[in-house]
């Protein structure tokens, strides 16, 4: 069709630039952080360094995208970083010696995010305060799990977790297929359309006949199992549980989101780019090592660092036509 | 492939010289539905056939709306009968009716700005997935607007909130003329020209008149008579939930559909307010925002009222007045919101909390406030006002909706404001306490306060000095004293012969 080809080319470029725009942000900052640590320790560029740096990067990043899904919804889930505390606890204890209830806890957990989706469809609540209120339940079921850290991780997760894949180091590799695979699913899958929309304008999508809540159900289960992932991952890297491992991750998750291009409005989210920005918030920690931050003042300055992106994203978006 | 819908599958059976056909695809009988005490729809018979156009007019309130809801599945019906294509559904939804064929353009634009036309047009077509559903997707959005729109220079790669608002409406319609799958039988317009140019208003017109000739059902609700009186067969007048006329249009002049629609004359209560003399103490001018658009005086002591089809620049020119008079005006200005969940009541605040927030620095002795000037205020307000309570205490969301409003209203009038703005603020309310605010309003007008009061009741307006009609975001036509009536009032919300 010649109406086709007459959009296909230049045009559908011009989006593509500008959704390539969204993720310069963060991958400018990303460079740049990654700059100043190669002046500062040439050697940390090579593979062993890349390993090293990104090494803690990978659980954020998946947990980056759980709360992505959400935001996307125009939600915000602030259990994020317990329920991956949880999963630590089930995977430490059970994963080992018992994979088959492990597994069976998942799901249970996955079941009851996709059901709390669907209550705060259903009566129409804040996802704020029912997210706020579920964050003490996850580390409530952590500590009756394990009162302190604890318990192995099995020695097949340790391994995968300390495999040395072949060209580039792991998290660089997991990165790139968890950018890939998000992209395919959310920017360009037919589905992906569907779900975004749910989050722009829902009525909208019932009006077209489909239904919300099945949507909201089966994104809140998306992210339950990839923060699932998060947590069984992080649990390789530190080889224990620990019901408190990781409150951190529920903001910088949110803030990974925002960073990559996406909106607390709902609809606007985009996975490389939320990738992107997980990475450059994972090693802002490292720099502040690197340029010889006290550590009594690396918190703080990792908040400023966080501050400083993301006011220029606010900046960006606001100069954007 | 082939996908447009009025072009393609529509076999022409049938179809007489003038549209009709023999069996209707749409028949309605004595529907009615209320919401609560409020009665939308008063037993309206309604039939539609394959190939035919009809126009619905009507005021604000009149049904349009919640009829062509019930049509499309978003709102159930509460009395009375519906079948579409001969047959009567058990259960009728959004979902049901859009694969019956049953298309909406809606007034407010109803599509996902942050996806694009293409990705929109996904979302109403199920089988736009798969491989390749991104080009298929753009193919049809194109294919489609091309049909409607020749020579649209739409992207439908870019998202809409990129685009104009007449792009948007432009896709919007696009999506509902778009078929795939299942066919396109019945297509509802509501107001789909207001945000297009005339260019595209006439390709949309002569688009409408191609897709009935080959079958496609249309109804069209639009304040642009002219518009009903050019493509439709037959226009259906509703006043107050109910069809007054059904007039063929062939011959119809615009005066005439007026008419019809302000069948219903209420006598006119005595009201014998003469504004005359006040006229030379003027509260607020304030001019509009260009030649077409007539400048707004108040002068004190009189009620002005704001007219015409609910959503044609009323509710922003009140927001810009009271803005202007808040700096300008000597003890500044009060807003009595319409809606009262979002942007009046604090919910969690008693009636004395809410009534005298609007007063608190008249309250206040060096920064703090008086408690008990505070709550002299709301006792002799809530009495004023008749506030249906134990005392004024009580938490506000236990009152019934029209004492909210009255709080509301004494929040208002309690303050030292002599220039009041009123948002609709009677939009649910029951009778008896209208009457009482009625009252109310009379005798602080006569007091010399000034009100500024857009409404969407026509008998409202009887309360009112002055009215200024808006049409198309403009203030086009003032009417005052005697010459408020219905007829003028629908005579200027519907244009004189400039459309």
């Amino acid at each position: 069709m010649s109406d086709a080809a007459r959009w296909s080319g230049l045009r559908a470029g011009r989006q593509r630039l500008r959704d390539a725009a969204d993720i310069a942000l963060p991958a400018t900052a990303l460079v740049v952080m990654l700059a100043v640590i190669f002046w500062i320790r040439p050697a940390a560029m090579s593979y062993f360094g890349f390993s090293l740096l990104f090494k803690l990067s990978t659980p954020l990043m998946f947990a980056a995208l759980a709360q992505m899904l959400v935001i996307m919804l125009g939600d915000i889930d602030l259990s994020n970083g317990a329920f991956v505390g949880l999963v630590t606890c089930i995977s430490a204890l059970y994963l080992g010696p018992q994979p088959m209830l492990a597994v069976a806890l998942f799901l249970l957990a996955i079941a009851a995010y996709a059901g709390f989706g669907l209550l705060i469809h259903v009566r129409q609540l804040p996802s704020i305060i029912v997210t706020l209120g579920l964050s003490f339940v996850w580390l409530g079921c952590g500590v009756t799990l394990l009162p302190g850290p604890g318990g192995t991780a099995p020695d097949w997760l340790i391994g995968f977790m300390n495999w040395r894949p072949p060209l580039m180091p792991l998290p660089i590799w997991l990165a790139i297929l968890a950018a890939l695979a998000g992209h395919f699913v959310i920017s360009r899958s037919s589905y992906g359309a569907v779900l975004r929309g749910a989050g722009g304008n829902p009525r909208t999508l019932q009006r077209a006949g489909w239904s919300i809540a099945a949507v909201k159900t089966g994104v809140y289960a998306a992210a339950g199992a990839l923060a699932c992932l998060a947590g069984v991952l992080l649990t390789g890297l530190t080889t224990s549980g620990d019901p408190n491992v990781a409150p951190a991750y529920t903001l910088l998750g949110v803030g990974a989101v925002i960073l990559g291009g996406g909106s607390f409005s709902g609809g606007f989210v985009s996975p490389i780019g939320t990738v992107i920005g997980a990475l450059t918030l994972s090693i802002a920690g490292s720099l502040l090592s690197f340029v010889q931050v006290p550590p009594t003042w690396q918190i703080g300055a990792q908040g400023v660092i966080l501050f400083l992106v993301l006011a220029g994203r606010v900046l960006l978006s606001e100069k954007a036509p | 492939m082939s996908s447009i819908a009025a072009m393609s599958d529509h076999a022409t059976n049938g179809t007489s010289a003038s549209g009709r056909t023999a069996t209707d695809l749409l028949e309605i009988r004595g529907l009615a539905k209320h919401f609560g005490a409020v009665q939308a729809l008063r037993g309206v018979d309604f039939h539609l056939a394959g190939g035919e156009i009809v126009g619905l007019v009507g005021h604000n309130g009149a049904g349009k709306s919640t009829l062509t809801n019930i049509v499309s599945g978003s709102i159930a019906p509460t009395g009375g009968r519906f079948a579409f294509d001969g047959r009567e559904p058990a259960i009728w939804s959004p979902a049901i009716a859009k694969s019956s064929g049953i298309r909406c353009v809606y007034q407010e634009l109803s599509l996902a700005t942050n996806l694009s036309a293409a990705e929109n047009i996904r979302l109403m077509h199920r089988s736009l997935c798969g491989i390749g559903w991104r080009a298929r997707a753009r193919a049809l959005v194109v294919a489609t607007l091309d049909a409607v729109f020749p020579g649209h220079d739409i992207d439908p790669d870019r998202r809409l909130a990129d685009l104009s608002i007449g792009a948007r409406q432009m896709v919007e319609i696009a999506c509902a003329f778009s078929q795939t799958d299942s066919a396109v039988r019945c297509v509802i317009l509501d107001e789909p020209t207001s945000a297009l140019g005339h260019e595209a208003t006439t390709q949309l017109l002569a688009y409408v008149r191609r897709a009935a000739a080959s079958g496609l059902a249309l109804i069209l609700i639009t304040h642009r008579l002219n518009e009903i009186i050019e493509v439709c067969h037959r226009a259906v007048v509703m006043v107050d939930g109910r069809v007054v006329a059904e007039p063929e249009t062939a011959g119809l002049t615009r005066t005439a559909l007026v008419e019809l629609m302000g069948t219903i004359e209420v006598p006119r209560q005595a009201g014998d307010r003469s504004a005359a003399g006040r006229q030379d103490r003027i509260a607020l001018a304030h001019s509009g925002r260009d030649a077409r658009d007539l400048a707004i005086r108040v002068a004190a002591g009189e009620i002005i009222g704001f007219a015409g089809l609910d959503g044609h620049g009323q509710r922003e020119r009140l927001r810009a007045m009271f803005a202007a008079a808040e700096n300008t005006a000597a003890n500044g200005a009060a807003f009595v919101a319409g809606d009262r969940g979002t942007e009046g009541v604090f919910a969690l605040w008693s009636i004395a909390d809410n009534l005298t927030l609007r007063s608190l620095p008249s309250l206040s002795r060096l920064g703090l406030i008086s408690l008990g000037a505070a709550r002299r205020l709301a006792e002799t307000w809530s009495a004023k006002l008749n506030v249906k309570a134990p005392s004024v205490d009580t938490p506000i969301l236990s009152l019934s909706g029209g004492n909210q409003q009255k709080v509301l209203f004494a929040r208002a009038l309690a303050s030292d404001a002599r220039l009041i703005f009123l948002d609709d603020p009677m939009r649910g309310v029951d009778v008896g306490t209208k009457q009482e605010v009625y009252r109310l309003l009379r005798s602080e007008a006569e007091a010399g306060r000034s009100f500024v009061w857009y409404t969407t009741e026509f008998e409202e307006l009887r309360n009112c000095d002055r009215l200024y009609v808006f049409r198309e975001g403009r203030a086009v036509k003032e009417l005052a004293g005697a010459s408020i009536d219905h007829a003028s009032v629908l005579e200027a919300s519907f244009g004189g012969g400039d459309v």
